[in-house]
Parts: structure tokens; sequence; C-alpha cells
């Protein structure tokens, strides 16, 4: 019962937000309700009883994904008087396109409820309370099978840092002091 | 009756303690952070040898109350050209961070909401670095000068020294092996020493940390008055810029609450260990029994009437207090000697007492953030991101290969403490390299950079 | 009683709602934040398909797509900041440098 209410409570949150993502005129209010969004999915994991990913999830994406973003909108604040979201056939087409799409594979998914497979995905859970503890198993499993993906991945991140910090740098200034 | 009313009474008689803890939460700590404020203000005229605030109640000790109401009743100004909706939310944020944060911190082997959460530390962590996000908001919201840089300032500052203090947590981690906040003081009962004792490093570059991630001196450029007016708080008045205030003194406390769990032995007294140092479990009836006394002895020397009354009223109160562990501590005896009282409130007291050393351990930390206040001088903003990236996140990550190598000297049967010795005294040689190459780097590029730092002024 | 169809139309929703601004909007960087809704959805896939079969490994792959999103955020975001000293704009209907 707890369970459902929190369900419901997050998922609803989350699409709330992302449709005032799509939809904000100002890039900050955007960038504002994205967090919120982020914030629901990280209360989705906890309801799934992924307690790393939850804090994984505000600690990376909220706290800098998120807090760079602000900081990039905050750069190219272009003194916008807000244009205003203007009525274009083009955004309405697309939209229906993609809602068609998007009832087709809810379709799909509505229709296989009822499917002898779905059930059994219920009937092999393991109840809340005979989980094995999460970030031990996570931990486990990320620096003895997954090792490979896991050092890839800072590689990853160092490079992107690089490039990040290469593309940003100002390159006006060193060329007028050279 | 109806099913909805009979799971909502479900509903609450599983979650109380958890929802009790947290209406705790919300409504004390905003009350405590007030009189932490006085307490700064009452430290910082004792070491300025002056008295502080006395006039408000006796002693100043309602000046926290006359503070609060004067907010409250301030004229809520809104800059012209701000984001009404963000400018609304920001402060918000920044408080809601540092509240939910105190969720998971444990005052004793009994008082946590998020209780044994798998992640504790990682929690508290996680959420009160959301309080930047209060702080950038508000900056851009106030659409004025000073507080787009201070904001920008503030954020470079938390971001390089939160790294910093992770990658020291990190250190006291590995001497504990897991998250949750309970197993982290048990296992600093079962390793019979305070993890600051095992890694003193860590402690210390920890303590630097929290200090510049509170924005507290001698890293409070962003809101140093005579620097940027009150950086991001400028635009702020009245309750939203108390919201502010009472958010940065809560994170004090919840970095406080970090420290003392990882690195000061959360609720075990000292010398948990020692079995004839055990009459010291009597202490804290006796310590407040003690300030009881001495509020006594002041009583008699009180210039005012108002305050001799006041001063035997605060002494009641300790003999009160005093009286309630001791009253615990004679049913416990009574049951030993197998009196009979039908009264069994033993559990109270593992509690009673870790809450207070807990909570002694925690002020004498937020004490030592104070004493640096008032002691050291501002660093200038590219003195402290020069601190905080060439020279703390190094040797962060030299000490977190130090106690690497150490826990491991100490699987391989050398003595714990030589281990420890060692790798401290390679983590400080390291510690004396990197200032020393930064003294030598910047005594011969002082006179050849002319270009000024965009930061600096 | 939590059954997985509602995940799925959850994540469903948040997929399609990323799509949506992804092809939608003019400013770019609310593209970018699109993008990351819909690595979200995925994120959010992945976390219930973990839980249902007891494997860990959906869990690893949610961190590891979460670090990526991390990458590639920093770098779009470069790109902006690099395209936006040239050209002062960052609306997608004004990037036309390579339009005949």
């Amino acid at each position: 019962m707890l369970d459902s209410v929190l369900f419901y409570f997050f998922a609803g949150v989350a699409v709330i937000g992302a449709a005032l993502v799509v939809t904000s005129r100002n890039a900050i209010h955007s960038a504002v309700f994205l967090i919120t969004t982020l914030l629901a999915t990280a209360g989705i994991f906890l309801q799934l009883r992924a307690e790393f990913l939850f804090i994984a999830q505000i600690i990376l994406y909220v706290g800098g994904i998120m807090v760079l973003f602000i900081f990039v909108i905050m750069l190219v604040r272009l003194d916008v008087p807000l244009h205003h979201l203007r009525f274009r056939m083009k955004n309405l087409v697309v939209t229906v396109v993609i809602a068609v799409l998007g009832a087709e594979a809810g379709a799909i998914i509505y229709l296989a409820r009822k499917l002898p497979g779905q059930g059994l995905f219920i009937q092999n859970m393991a109840p809340p309370d005979k989980l094995a503890p999460n970030s031990e198993k996570l931990a486990e499993s990320l620096f003895s099978g997954y090792l490979l993906p896991f050092e890839i991945a800072s590689v990853l991140l160092l490079v992107a840092m690089v490039g990040a910090v290469v593309m940003a740098k100002n390159k006006k200034r060193t060329e007028e002091e050279s | 009756m109806n099913p909805t009313v009979l799971t909502i009474l479900h509903f609450l008689q599983t979650w109380w303690v958890e929802l009790t803890c947290g209406v705790v939460i919300v409504a004390v700590v905003p009350l405590v952070a007030g009189y932490v404020v006085l307490l700064e203000r009452k430290l910082m005229a004792d070491m300025q040898a002056r008295l502080g605030p006395m006039r408000v109640g006796p002693h100043g000790l309602l000046q926290p109350i006359a503070d609060a109401v004067k907010l409250l009743i301030k004229e809520d100004i809104i800059p012209a050209e701000s984001d009404k909706f963000i400018f609304w939310l920001a402060p918000v944020i920044s408080m809601v961070a540092a509240l939910t944060s105190m969720g998971a911190v444990a005052f004793g082997p009994a008082f946590q909401v998020a209780r044994d959460i798998n992640i504790g530390i990682l929690f508290v962590l996680g959420v009160s670095s959301l309080g930047f996000l209060g702080i950038i908001l508000g900056g851009w919201a106030s659409n004025s000068h000073y507080s787009i840089l201070g904001a920008l300032r503030s954020t470079a500052q938390l971001v390089s020294y939160e790294t910093a203090g992770g990658l020291a947590i990190i250190s006291a981690l590995l001497l504990s092996g897991t998250l949750k906040i309970s197993a982290i003081v048990q296992a600093q009962y079962d390793q019979h020493a305070w993890f600051i004792f095992l890694a003193p490093v860590a402690g210390f570059i920890y303590l630097v940390a929290s200090i510049a991630e509170t924005n507290r001196a001698p890293f409070d450029l962003p809101e140093a008055e005579s620097e940027l007016v009150a950086g991001y708080m400028t635009e702020y008045s009245g309750f939203r810029w108390a919201l502010y205030f009472l958010g940065e003194y809560a994170n004090m406390i919840v970095v406080g609450s970090i420290a003392t769990t990882l690195f000061l032995g959360g609720w075990l007294r000292p010398f948990p260990n020692v079995h004839w140092l055990n009459w010291l479990d009597f202490l804290p009836a006796v310590i407040i029994a003690l300030v009881g006394v001495y509020c006594i002895y002041r009583a008699g020397k009180q210039p005012v009437k108002v305050q001799t009354g006041f001063m035997w009223a605060v002494a009641l109160g300790c003999f009160a207090v005093a009286f309630v562990f001791a009253a615990l501590w004679l049913l416990h005896l009574f049951h030993r000697f197998g009196v009979l009282i039908p009264l069994n409130l033993d559990f109270i007291l593992p509690g009673l007492n870790g809450a207070f050393w807990f909570l002694l351990k925690v002020s004498g930390y937020i004490y030592v953030f104070m004493w640096l206040r008032f002691t050291l001088p501002r660093y200038r903003f590219d003195q402290l991101m020069h601190l905080g990236w060439y020279i703390l996140i190094p040797l962060a990550i030299i000490n977190v290969f130090a106690v690497g190598i150490s826990m491991l000297l100490e699987a391989n049967g050398v003595n714990r403490w030589i281990g420890m010795v060692l790798t401290t005294v390679l983590v400080l040689a390291a510690a004396v390299f990197l200032v020393r190459w930064h003294d030598q780097r910047t005594e011969s590029a002082s006179t050849a950079s002319l270009t000024p730092d965009s930061y600096a002024g | 009683m939590m059954s997985p169809a509602h995940y799925l139309f959850l994540s469903l929703a948040l997929f399609l709602i990323g799509c949506v601004g992804v092809v939608t909007r003019r400013n770019v960087i609310v593209v970018l934040m699109s993008i990351e809704l819909i690595l979200n959805a995925v994120n959010i896939n992945l976390v219930l398909f973990s839980r249902i079969f007891g494997d860990v490994a959906g869990q690893v792959f949610a961190l590891f797509i979460i670090a990526d999103a991390a990458a590639e955020a920093a770098v779009g975001l470069g790109i902006i900041i690099a395209f936006f000293r040239n050209r002062e704009t960052v609306l997608a209907d004004e990037m036309d440098l390579l339009k005949w």
C-alpha cells in the first residue's frame, strides 16, 4: 500500500516535471523542473530498493550535471525577451506522431499484462525484506565482474573532462598574449 | 471503519517513531541553529574581551527569538527584475537540503529517522550537497552583480572542497568498511580507537573541507561583508534571509555530525572498551550537575534580581536533567540487586548517554569552527582555490593510498599504530613537498606574471 | 499492488516527453536537458528489471549510464559555449552555417 502511494507520487511528479521541462519558456525554469524530475526518478529508484543508485542519482545528476547546466544557462543568458513559444505546425505534427507511437507502445504493454509471462515476473521477485544489501552487492560486482567497464568509464570521464576544458577555454585571450 | 482510515492508522502505527523524529528535526533544528548563532556571538565576544548580547533576556538568551520576530515582521522586498519563482524557491531548497540530510544522522544508537539505511553517510553527504543549488539559484534570481559574483564564487569553492572532503571521508570509510552509520560507530568500538587516531590527516582535511563547505571563515569570501556586501544573500531580506542563514548553521551541525560519526567515535564515550573506566558512564549526569552547581555559584554574583532568578532556574533545569540520568541509573542498579520496581527503563540509558556524548562532540567541533573564525584572517579567492585544488585534493588522494597501505600492513602483521605512524609521516612529507613546491612556483612566477587573475578582487 | 506495467508506463511517458522536447525546442540547452530525460527513462527500466530478476547487472548498467550522461553533458555544454562565443546564439534555428 505504501509502495503504491509512493510510486504514484513520484511518478506524478516525474511526469509533470518532464512536461514542464519541455514547455517552459525560460531555460532556468526548465532546469529547475528537470531537477524535480531527477529527484522524483531518484525516489523511484529508492522505491525499487536500489538505494545506491538513488544516492548516486542525487549526487551525480542533481548535484553535478544540473549545476553544470545552470552555470551554462547563466553564462549564455542573452538578456532575452523570452521569445514567445510561437505555435508552429511542425511542433504539433511531431507531437502527434510521437504520441501515436507512444500509444502503440503503451497498448503493447497494456495488452501484455495478462500474458502468463508477466505473472512469472512477479512470482520470482524477491520480497523487500529478503533482498541482499544493495551497496555491497553493487560494489562486489562493480569491482570483480564489471571491472573493465568501470575502468573504461573512468577513462571516458577523464576524456570528457579534458575535452570540455579544451572546448570551453577562452582562446582569444591566449592569442592576444602570444 | 473505513478501510482508508484503517490503512492510515496502520501506517501511523508502523512509522510513528520516524514521523516524530522528522517533526522534531523540522521544529527543533532551526531553533537550535538560532541558538548556535547566539553562541557564536557570545564566543566572539569572549575572545574579544567583551560581553556580547546581554540585553535581550537574561544574558542575552532571548536574542535569537527577538531576531526571529524581527525578521518575520520585516517587509518582504523582491527585486523588480528578478525571477519571482526562483527567488522564492532558492532559500527553500537550501533549508530543505540541510534539514533532510539531518534525517540520516544518528544522535545515538536509537535516534535516527532513516533507520539504518544502507548508504547512511553517503545520504547525508549527497543531500547536503543539494544546498549548492539553493545558493546558485538565489544568486541568479536576485538579478544583481554582487549576488551573482557571490553565488559563483561560493559554488566554485563548495565544489572544490567537497571533492577534498569526500576523499577524506573515503579514507575513514576504508577503515570502517561500510557506509551504514551504526556499523561505522560499531567499527570504531571494535577497533578500539576513534578513526581520527587511525587517520589523523584525513580528519584534518575533513575539518578544513567542512569549514570551506559551510562558507565559514577563513573561507568566507563569498559572504564577507567587506567584500561582496552579503554575496548571494544581498537581495534577500526578512524571513528569506533567515532561511538562508539558518540553513547555513544547520549545515554546520550536519557537517559536525558527519565528522563526529566518522572521526570522533559517534556516540561512544571516551575509552569505550576499557572496562576499568566504566565509571565514565556516570559522567553525563555528573557534568550536567556540575554545570548546575556553577550556575548556583554565579547566581549570587548577578547584579540584577531577574538574572539571579534566571540563574537559579537554569541550575534547577540542569539538576532536573542530571536527576533524569541518575534516576535511570538508580533504577538499573535496583534491578541488578533484585529490588522490584515495576518500571524497566533500561533501554533508554544507552540512547541518552550516547546522545549526550554525541552532542558534546558536535559542540566541540562547532567550537573549533568558531575558534578558527575568530582567529584566522580571510583567504583571498584565488588563494582559496589554489589551496583546494593544488594542495588539499592531491593530499587527500595520497592519504587514501596511505590508509590503504596501513591497512595492508596491518593485515600482514605489522602493529597497527606503527603502520599508522609510518603512513602519516609519508603523507605529511607529501604535504610539506606540495606546499613548498607551491611557494617556489609563486616566487618564480610573481615577477613574471602580470596578467590579472580574473577571480581576485 | 505494483506490477512492472506501471513502471514501464512511467518510463515510456518520460521517454516520449524527452523525444518531444528534443525535436520541438529551439534552445539547444533545453534539447540537452530532454536528452537527460530520455536517459533517465532508460535508467528506470533497467532498475525495474534488475529488481524483478534479482540481478545487480541492471543497476551497474544504470550507474554507467549516469556516468556517461555526465560526460556527454559536459562535452555538449562545452560545445555550446564554444559555439556561443563565436555566434552569440543558442537557438538551433540560427545555427545554419552549413545551410546551402
